[in-house]
């Protein structure tokens, strides 16, 4: 076993693992105990794992631990809470752009990154931002909407 | 907090009901059976009781016991919205528990889009009798006819005004002892102030904050983390397994039972570790038909019989009757459920009861499948719901639980079970396979004279109490063997007027998947084949796809759905395809031929170089009666609408005869979002008729609407599914040819 450390949530976490390679899916979900990331594919193509390291958003399925050292990484739970959510988060709540919702931290992450760097996108940013992000419930319509009203609608 | 919580602690926090019994309930004691959770409840989960949806508790709050539940489908507002307002009390003030055999009434499956239309309308009625009940108590209270009563904010009040009692005064924490009654008044639509508006669901914020609980988060103390190594080909069986290729993970054990191979470990990472390197020998099972080669396999496959499911009229007669023929044959492929989350369970077996934590649709029926694997009585087994990844359907959350019940019987310890990826497009049982074909006479001044239709697709077994599992039959636990691909023949009767019908299914003894039901099950299919089918006879005819059909509809709502679609869209009539790249069709349906209503419209372009479809926009009218929350039933239509035009442009399940190649995102690829074309949907509010269903209904036009608009803007008529531009490009060369 070794220790491996990386900033979660602006907070200093340290992880026992046996295999360097763990990806930090895993990591995020038993280790630290941050299960709003989700499994969807373990192959980088559905987007349900994605969190932002060093700002970035990223499929943590592809992220073995070793390369995660000293990294900075904003989980879902790191952005917002029920209580007081993210801009984003808000969004998806006023706009009901969840149906079974296993897709929704992907769908989150990814544009709250997509805001961060693009505050004003239109549509068809939004759209090719969330390109590889993939929801089985067919709740795209929305999630768009959502987007487009944090980022002041075009 | 999530919702999952709340109950669970809700749970924990109720614990006196009837008779002031502590129920010992928590989820870290979880190895209590049925009757004996039910028992210490007080509390009857019988649907003929009035208690076993309601429990009134001393602090005024209510629990709503519901055995229907929310697969994301926004049922967890609009069950408590039925409820709040035939009770009388706010939705705030009640607590839903979904699911849990041991606590809610077995209200059968959430299946089939009828979640509202049958489960909420008994709770609609178990609500009525409740209320009766509090208002014939708070009557002897307040020494006042219960004519002169009724309930307002929780409270029973005089009419006349005055004070009234309290829920909790009348029945804080004991029982209603009433059976619920098939008449008790209900309260007039026109009364309505929570039913037919827009709540927020519940469940939505904790779902984007990453606080909802999913199947895949929950724990339970002292669980392992299984994996399941499926073989190279299905039904495959085990030879032998090399231990000694996972020597270099600690801790893994590895369970083997007759041909169920699976490996568990503290860890989960292990496990998936164990899993990927575990060599093991397989001999294959028997040969599968591969992909290609579907309609060639259901042709030549064994029949069981024959069934006609509507003759009216005289067929033969009618077909003399009309000169002008037209026949067409359409193929609908296997598809799987494609759950973005692949399936989760947790079993805890023990040796005089087992509890299975898992996302299945039918919790109280599943429990006789795991009673009997375990050979435990029925009442010994509880299945507990916790929201999984949306399923649409039969998917692998039956069997992750099956996979853990196995291996936590062998380890004598929980165990958590999540199929990979590849597990769950590789193994999920698939919706079934389907061909279809027409033949219609019509007269030489455009009269319908004759129609007939004919289907191959599997048979389901009579009386099956449950789609088999993987796990029980790889490791030889008993089961009830059979197959079920749900009511694949429903729906495709076409509406229309047509004096001589004769529709047939040629019953297939087998399907070369496990099938079970996949939304909607063989209605998109069947109305693919029944509304392109109606274009080619306008066309036929001379006349437009909408006036043909309003012409030969008679129902007054289906009628009205088609108008508002044909103008919400801004139909422009003709009575031939443009044939320049750019297209718009219409298809209708009364779902399942007796249910919701749905109009749809879609405009495509076509690239006619490539064969690429673009669906530019789709309309949407939507009759399902009675709305309980119109933004659910918006989001179930959106649902339906862009998750069946991913199944018609995207989705066929490939394999190579031994198994499914199809296995990720990449062999198996669904609808993303730049291809999700603009929505327009418009909902009919009918408050006076009784709901019906939306979760389904407006996927069954999809496919119709989208091939008549490819044939309007090339003259192409798609009739293999998925309409993948490589079929598109060869039927337009095809055409080219075959018109000079």
């Amino acid at each position: 076993m070794a220790k491996y450390q990386f900033t979660v949530n602006g907070v200093q976490r340290t992880a026992e693992l046996r295999d360097p390679d763990e990806p930090m899916l895993y990591v995020f979900r038993n280790a630290l105990g941050l299960k709003g990331v989700k499994y969807g594919c373990g192959l980088g193509q559905c987007g349900a794992c994605t969190v932002l390291m060093d700002g970035e958003a990223v499929r943590s399925c592809q992220i073995p631990a070793s390369a995660a050292v000293e990294k900075k990484f904003t989980t879902i739970e790191g952005l917002g809470t029920p209580e007081k959510p993210h801009a984003v988060q808000a969004a998806f709540i006023e706009e009901q752009a969840a149906q079974c919702g296993y897709c929704a931290n992907g769908m989150v992450m990814t544009s709250a990154a997509l805001l961060a760097h693009t505050p004003h996108p239109n549509v068809n940013d939004v759209k090719q931002a969330l390109a590889d992000n993939l929801c089985r419930c067919g709740t795209h319509d929305r999630i768009v909407k959502a987007v487009m009203n944090v980022a002041g609608g075009r | 907090m999530t919702h999952s919580t709340t109950s669970i602690s809700n749970i924990n926090r109720r614990h006196f009901l009837g008779g002031g019994l502590f129920v010992a309930m928590s989820f870290a004691t979880p190895a209590l059976s049925q009757s004996s959770a039910a028992s210490k409840l007080g509390k009857t989960n019988d649907p003929k009781d009035v208690d076993a949806y309601f429990a009134i508790h001393a602090d005024g709050r209510v629990t709503l016991y519901s055995g229907k539940v929310d697969l994301g489908t926004g049922s967890r507002a609009a069950m408590r919205q039925i409820a709040a307002e035939e009770l009388g009390v706010p939705t705030s003030r009640i607590d839903l528990i979904e699911g849990d055999t041991a606590l809610t009434p077995d209200q059968g499956p959430t299946s089939g889009s009828n979640g509202i239309a049958k489960g909420g309308m008994q709770i609609r009625q178990a609500a009525a009798t409740a209320r009766d009940a509090l208002v014939k108590l708070a009557a002897q209270k307040l020494n006042l006819p219960a004519a002169d009563l009724d309930v307002v904010d929780g409270t029973v009040r005089p009419l006349a005004g005055g004070k009234g009692v309290s829920f909790a005064e009348v029945l804080g924490d004991r029982r209603f002892d009433v059976k619920l009654d098939a008449k008790a008044p209900l309260r007039k639509p026109e009364t309505y102030k929570i039913v037919g508006h827009a709540h927020k669901r519940p469940d939505v914020p904790a779902k984007v904050t990453g606080t909802h609980v999913f199947m895949h988060d929950f724990e339970v103390a002292g669980m392992w983390h299984g994996r399941t190594i499926y073989p190279p080909s299905v039904g495959a069986s085990l030879v032998s397994v090399d231990e000694a290729s996972i020597k270099h993970i600690p801790g893994v054990k590895i369970v083997r039972v007759k041909d169920y191979l699976g490996v568990a470990a503290a860890n989960e990472w292990d496990a998936i570790l164990a899993s990927r390197a575990l060599k093991a020998v397989w001999k294959d099972g028997p040969t599968l038909p591969r992909h290609e080669a579907m309609k060639e396999w259901i042709l030549s496959s064994p029949q069981v019989g024959d069934e006609v499911i509507e003759k009216r009229g005289d067929y033969q007669a009618g077909a003399a009757e009309g000169a002008r023929k037209l026949k067409s044959t359409f193929y609908w492929p296997l598809q799987s459920h494609a759950s973005l989350g692949p399936s989760c369970a947790i079993a805890d077996v023990k040796t005089d009861g087992a509890t299975i934590w898992c996302s299945s649709q039918s919790t109280h029926k599943y429990t006789s499948s795991f009673a009997k694997m375990l050979s435990l009585p029925q009442d010994k087994v509880r299945l507990i719901y916790i929201d999984g990844s949306g399923c649409y359907g039969m998917n692998g959350h039956e069997d992750a639980a099956a996979d853990a019940t196995v291996m936590s019987r062998e380890l004598g310890l929980p165990v958590r079970v999540q199929w990979m990826r590849e597990d769950e497009h590789g193994w999920d049982p698939k919706g079934a396979p389907q061909l279809i074909a027409q033949e219609a006479s019509m007269t030489a001044d455009g009269k319908i004279t004759a129609w007939k239709t004919e289907m191959w697709v599997p048979k389901g077994t009579e009386k099956l109490p449950n789609i088999p599992l993987l796990a029980p039959e790889s490791a030889g636990l008993p089961q009830v063997p059979g197959l079920s691909p749900g009511g694949i023949s429903g729906g495709g009767l076409p509406a229309y007027e047509i004096p001589n019908m004769e529709v047939q299914v040629h019953w297939l003894k087998a399907s070369p998947l496990r099938p079970s039901h996949l939304r909607a099950p063989g209605k998109i299919g069947n109305l693919l084949a029944v509304e392109t089918f109606m274009d080619e006879l306008a066309l036929e005819a001379g006349k437009d796809p909408v006036a043909m059909r309003v012409e030969l509809l008679k129902d007054k709502r289906g009628v009205e759905v088609l108008k508002r679609t044909a103008e919400a869209f801004g139909w422009d009539a003709r009575v031939k395809p443009r044939k320049d790249g750019k297209g718009r069709g219409i298809a209708y349906t009364k779902y399942k031929n007796a249910e919701t209503y749905v109009g749809m419209a879609m405009e495509v372009d076509v690239n006619v170089d490539t064969g690429a479809i673009a669906v530019k926009r789709v309309v949407c009218v939507h009759d399902c009666g009675q709305i309980i929350n119109p933004d659910s039933v918006r989001s179930q239509v959106e649902g339906c609408i862009i998750q069946t035009l991913s199944r018609t442009l995207l989705e066929e399940v490939k394999l190579d005869g031994k198994r499914v190649t199809s296995v990720d995102w990449a062999s198996y690829p669904i609808l993303t979002f730049p291809l999700v074309p603009e929505l327009k949907i418009e909902l009919i509010d009918r408050p006076n008729e009784p709901p019906m269903g939306a979760g389904e209904a407006a996927t069954a036009p999809v496919s119709a609407a989208l091939a008549n608009a490819i044939f309007d803007a090339t003259g192409v008529r798609m009739r293999s599914v998925p309409f993948t531009p490589q079929r598109l490009k060869a039927a337009l060369l095809e055409s080219k040819t075959s018109t000079g």
